[in-house]
C-alpha cells in the first residue's frame, strides 16, 4: 500500500501514527507541508531514520521546492519525486492511504 | 464633535503576532501577514514572531510556481516599509528545525524561549496563528 502523509511531523503526530500503522513493507509519500519530515537536521529525522527499515520513503519534489528546502539536507535514503512520479506510485500500488 | 475626536490623540496599542504555522498547508500564516500589514497601516506598536513551525515560513528560496499559489515570503522584506522593524525568530523552534539565522529571508532578532515570554507578557494584545 502506499500511504501518504501531508501533515508536518514537528507539528502534528499523523506521521508517527502512519508510521505505528502501516504494514511494514509499505512505501510513505511525504506531500505538503509532510515534507518537512525530509529534512536532516530537523528533531523529527530520528522518527523517519528509524522507520527507514521498515518502509520506502518518498518526498513530493514540488511541495519541497514551495517551501524553499530544496537546499537543505535530506534524511538519506529518502527518494525525491515529481507530480509523475506520484502517478507512477499510485499505480504501482493496489490502494493509497492519505493520512490528515 | 466627531471631527474633534478624530483628531484628537491617537490610541496606539502593542500588538504581538506569533506565527505558529507553516506556509502553504494552511491559510493561516497568509492570512497572518495581511492582519500585520493591517495593524501597522493603524499606526500601532506591531511585534510579529516567529515559533514553532511558523519559522518555515521565513526560508529563503521558496518557489511555489509548481504548486499554483502566491509565494507571499517576499512580503516580510516589505514589512520594513510599513515601519514594522520588530521582528523576533524563537530560538528552540528554529534549532529543533536545523535552521540558522542565514536561512531567513529577513534580518530578525532571535530571543530564547524565557526573553521571548517577557516580550509576550509586555504586549497589550497578542494574536497567534
Amino acid at each position: 500500500m502506499l500511504h501518504t502523509v501531508n501533515k508536518s511531523p514537528l507539528e502534528r503526530n499523523t506521521l508517527a501514527s502512519c508510521i505505528r500503522l502501516a504494514k511494514p513493507g509499505s512505501a510513505i509519500l511525504l506531500i505538503e507541508d509532510g515534507v518537512y519530515a525530509a529534512l536532516a537536521d530537523a528533531k523529527s529525522a530520528e522518527l523517519v531514520k528509524s522507520a527507514m527499515k521498515n518502509f520506502n520513503f518518498f518526498v513530493l519534489e514540488p511541495d519541497l521546492r514551495a517551501r524553499g528546502m530544496t537546499d537543505k539536507p535530506l534524511v538519506d535514503g529518502i527518494n525525491s519525486v515529481d507530480y509523475g512520479g506520484f502517478v507512477e506510485l499510485s499505480i504501482e500500488h493496489d490502494a493509497v492511504q492519505s493520512w490528515m | 464633535m466627531y471631527e474633534e475626536d478624530m483628531d484628537g490623540p491617537e490610541v496606539v496599542k502593542r500588538f504581538c503576532y506569533i506565527n505558529r504555522k507553516a506556509p502553504y498547508g494552511t491559510v493561516y500564516a497568509h492570512e497572518m501577514l495581511e492582519t500585520v500589514l493591517i495593524a501597522a497601516a493603524f499606526e500601532q506598536d506591531v511585534s510579529v514572531v516567529f515559533a514553532d513551525d511558523g519559522v518555515f515560513q521565513l526560508k529563503k528560496n521558496q518557489d511555489t510556481k509548481d504548486i499554483g499559489m502566491k509565494n507571499f515570503s517576499p512580503t516580510f522584506r516589505a514589512l520594513e516599509g510599513y515601519d514594522v522593524e520588530k521582528i523576533y525568530v524563537e530560538k528552540e523552534s528554529m534549532n529543533e528545525r536545523g535552521l540558522t539565522e542565514d536561512d531567513l529571508v529577513i534580518d530578525v532578532e532571535v530571543l530564547d524561549s524565557t526573553q521571548l515570554a517577557d516580550l509576550i507578557d509586555a504586549q497589550d494584545v497578542v494574536i497567534s496563528a
